[in-house]
């Protein structure tokens, strides 16, 4: 049973080099977490009061304003960061897809730079060695990946680091926004992994700002706004509430009936 | 279907306290599990210190080598000391030294150094502590290359009861005690281990420690009996009558004296005297169990003060 629960928590961070006295002056502003200084240091709660419960087969799209907390959210559930106030409990393997430099040495191979990546995700090193030739298939890098991984484009290392977390059958998935730069084509066979690896009663959870990535991968989705969750629902419901309009309407008619809409992804 | 939050919500919070020492323990021995992980990572820091260089990690051994050679002839003779004696002393102290050094300014500096790491990826903490003091092994390993050329060299003089300096003490020469170096080391990398996990919690919330600690730890070195001998302070005492009695102290009182000692007595031959093993256990104990207080109460804080 994969489950990630989440009970009235909330994720404040201490800032410690700043002058509260030019803070105050900031939180008059709307973009990013609510800044409070009771204490001597002043703290940025970026996450209020969060309450969640999500279970195998979830496909979660993460959706809201720059700041709203949508990636701190995502580190909440992958373990990262432990609530200030509040419980979490995460039940399952965490894969989590962030920042696509984190973990990637530039001066390495693509080989190398997918076992350590491996060994971070908490494969052994034989594990990581049966899947090498996997990956490679899977991500077309070819002959790059022995080159180091500084001469790779940023689409190249999505898929590289795409490859690996849908190799390893993760149990929970949280991606961010960063898989953006990857083609159509290669979006497609991501998709059909991303869509095995719902299947096998994983959770996805992924924050993006782009309709189509959300209709194709996640069926529910959740509004972050200032800390807190402002919607929690069906994946529709949630994009008209937050844009104001039905972005399904304008899309391909393709979209309108996404691969992965199914439930768990096991009906086409 | 329709997954609504608060409705289908699991039962009341679970009793998970997130401070606690089965926490902590868990953190340490996930990190022990991990070992292929940071196995790999440190060759990795190794390799890429030294990548695109014609001779790679064999500059650690030349550098090595020339500071040992260079130390060994200025402070044999500023010491008046036997060459043969003294310059594996040097080489050995140093090379210990090396292995300390890095292990504690590097320590201080081992959760900042891996913010990318500790905000992105879920692992713990304790992971990126085992990672630094591999390496610090490595470093050491390239480096005891120095020794074996010196102990080739100089084994005549070693293999049998020799001083260091005139009137210093008689030093049984190497037997089967120089196995001891080994659990000695063992000993120094574990303490290597809770160092770094107390002073790299520590500095990641006050950034002044690491600053602090780089500027005192030359300090340190030049206290500690590495470039001269402990021998001196007894020569010294001895004539100069018993009320200079606490010029011992300058060395007994020096926690990292006892540190180098159970490592650099069994490699040179020297008399293996117990009461360092027993400082040096004494240490184990009360700084394992003060770094994990640390690590129970703020290892969830790290993510947050990186």
């Amino acid at each position: 049973m994969v489950s990630i629960d989440v009970w009235n928590a909330s994720v404040d961070f201490p800032i410690f080099d700043a002058k509260s006295r030019s803070l105050k002056k900031l939180a008059l502003g709307k973009v990013g977490g609510k800044i409070g200084s009771e204490g001597k240091v002043p703290i940025i709660e970026a996450l209020h009061d969060i309450t969640l419960s999500l279970k195998d087969g979830d496909r979660v799209g993460l959706v809201g304003h720059n700041g709203a907390g949508k990636s701190t959210l995502l580190r909440l559930l992958a373990g990262i960061y432990e609530p200030t106030r509040g419980q979490s409990r995460i039940v399952g393997k965490v894969a989590p897809v962030f920042d696509l430099g984190v973990g990637m040495d530039p001066e390495i191979s693509g080989y190398e730079n997918i076992m350590i990546r491996g060994l971070f995700l908490g494969m052994s090193r034989k594990e990581m060695e049966k899947r090498v030739d996997d990956i490679a298939q899977f991500t077309e890098l070819g002959d790059y990946l022995s080159m180091p991984l500084r001469t790779y484009s940023t689409g190249m290392r999505v898929r590289l680091a795409l490859g690996v977390v849908t190799s390893i059958n993760p149990e929970i998935l949280l991606l961010d926004e960063g898989i953006g730069a990857v083609d159509t084509a290669f979006l497609a066979k991501a998709r059909d992994r991303l869509k095995g690896l719902v299947a096998r009663s994983g959770l996805l959870v992924f924050a993006s700002h782009s309709d189509e990535f959300l209709a194709e991968f996640c069926n529910t989705a959740i509004w972050m706004d200032e800390g807190h969750v402002k919607m929690h629902g069906d994946l529709r419901e949630v994009l008209i509430a937050y844009k104001g309009y039905d972005p399904f309407e304008r899309m391909h008619l393709s979209h309108d009936a996404p691969v992965l809409s199914g439930n768990g992804g096991e009906k086409q | 279907m329709q997954a609504t939050s608060t409705l289908d919500q699991a039962e009341a919070p679970p009793a998970v306290k997130s401070r606690s020492f089965k926490r902590a323990f868990a953190d340490v021995r996930e990190a022990w599990d991990h070992r292929e992980l940071w196995g790999h990572l440190g060759w990795q820091d190794i390799k890429q210190r030294y990548r695109r260089s014609v001779i790679g990690p064999l500059w650690i051994t030349i550098s090595m080598g020339t500071t040992a050679l260079a130390l060994g002839l200025l402070y044999s003779v500023l010491l008046d000391a036997e060459l043969p004696a003294f310059l594996p002393y040097i080489t050995a102290g140093f090379i210990i030294w090396n292995f300390i050094l890095g292990c504690v300014t590097e320590g201080t500096d081992v959760f900042i150094a891996n913010e990318g790491l500790i905000k992105h990826l879920p692992a713990p903490i304790t992971i990126h502590v085992m990672r630094m003091v591999w390496r610090q092994v490595l470093f050491l390993a390239h480096n005891l290359v120095i020794y074996l050329i010196v102990m080739v060299i100089f084994f005549g003089t070693l293999s049998e009861p020799y001083r260091m300096t005139d009137g210093g003490t008689l030093q049984p020469g190497i037997s089967w005690t120089i196995l001891l170096a080994i659990p000695g080391f063992v000993l120094l990398a574990v303490n290597a281990v809770w160092v770094s996990l107390l002073f790299g919690v520590i500095s990641t919330r006050f950034r002044d420690i690491p600053p602090v600690v780089n500027s005192f730890i030359n300090l340190v070195f030049f206290m500690t009996p590495i470039v001269w001998d402990a021998d001196i302070l007894t020569k010294v005492t001895k004539t100069a009558g018993s009320d200079s009695q606490w010029r011992v102290l300058i060395a007994e009182l020096n926690p990292v004296y006892h540190f180098v000692e159970v490592v650099r007595a069994p490699l040179l031959g020297h008399h293996v005297d117990w009461h360092h093993w027993v400082v040096v256990g004494g240490f184990t104990v009360v700084g394992w169990l003060a770094a994990l207080v640390i690590l129970r109460n703020y290892r969830a804080r790290v993510s947050y003060w990186v």
